[in-house]
């Protein structure tokens, strides 16, 4: 055993958030094993209301496919990715992804910023360490970091950087990025 | 065959039509583990005895839903009975999240730079 046996296994939840499109699949893909996963999750439907068997409920339900990867550090402390589901119907699943997050990954694309708000948004109000990661991609404009921190009004301990999501090297960048922003909250808020 | 058509038989048909666990919230990094006990497997399904194997070792509920190919609502279900009959227990990360120590920050950090 490479751990006492006092020790429990870890288990960390990073999230990888942003627009449709923008590279987040590529991320979990560069840096770990990629690994389906599907969601059907149960909308129930009151307003279903013609067909209406006594004691059946109606439902429908919606399949959802996430990105997911894991990372072992070593036995007993594993990093599991998530991609979150970029489109907005799917609001729902994200206060259920986000639960014990260590922290997230914003993925930004500087021809299209404004997707990436309702991330950062969400992830302000609810306290998660997160970083802003611009995918720089052929033939996108090269912004200057300081320009998109601007742009997305964010505050300024929020680590924002360029990557390109297509390299290992930039996505392990990317999230010792954040894990480092999540070390430096987690002394701050204990000091 | 439509290719939007989806598998011969609806996921809940395995759940015999439930569609929230009973019991504990799992989270997708809870951590399931067999409990070693002895008790009669008869009245287990296929899936259910496949969860039995991942949990052998321990798995997150996430491992468990990507290894036996099944949507994440229908495997909490699954998992849920088991716990039910107590052939497995669960461990929320709630022990080690949001707030992991620095100690264990800093090994991930330096996990990350090795990879």
């Amino acid at each position: 055993m490479a751990f006492a046996p006092s020790e429990e296994p870890v288990a960390l939840k990073i999230l990888v958030a942003g627009g449709f499109g923008v590279g987040k699949t590529t991320l979990v893909g560069a840096i770990s094993e990629i690994r389906p996963l599907r969601t059907e999750e149960v909308l129930s439907d009151r307003s279903v209301g013609v067909d209406d068997t006594d004691g059946v409920e109606a439902k429908t339900t919606t399949t959802v496919a996430m990105d997911f990867g894991r990372i072992t550090i070593r036995e007993g402390l594993v990093v599991y990715l998530f991609g979150t589901p970029g489109q907005e119907r799917f609001w729902f699943m994200w206060d259920e992804l986000s639960y014990g997050a260590l922290g997230a990954v914003v993925l930004a694309d500087t021809r299209r910023l404004t997707d990436c708000f309702p991330s950062i948004d969400y992830f302000e109000q609810r306290g998660t360490p997160f970083i802003v990661a611009v995918n720089c991609f052929d033939g996108a404009d090269r912004h200057e970091a300081d320009d998109v921190r601007i742009a997305l009004d964010l505050d300024p301990e929020v680590p924002v950087l360029l990557c390109d999501v297509r390299r290992r090297a930039s996505a392990k960048v990317v999230l010792v990025t954040l894990v480092e922003h999540a070390l430096k909250m987690l002394t701050a808020a204990q000091r | 065959m439509d290719e939007e058509a989806g598998p011969l038989v609806r996921p809940y048909a395995l759940t015999g039509g439930r569609a929230r666990p009973s019991g504990a919230k799992l989270d997708l990094i809870t951590m399931v583990t067999t409990t070693g006990s002895r008790r009669d497997l008869s009245g287990i399904g296929p899936e259910q005895r496949r969860i039995l194997d991942l949990a052998r070792r321990g798995a997150s509920v996430a491992d468990i839903a990507s290894d036996i190919d099944l949507p994440l609502g229908v495997v909490r279900v699954l998992i849920g009975d088991l716990l039910d009959l107590g052939l497995v227990e669960a461990r929320a990360p709630g022990k080690v999240a949001p707030l992991p120590s620095e100690r264990i920050l800093k090994e991930v950090i330096n996990g990350l730079r090795a990879l």
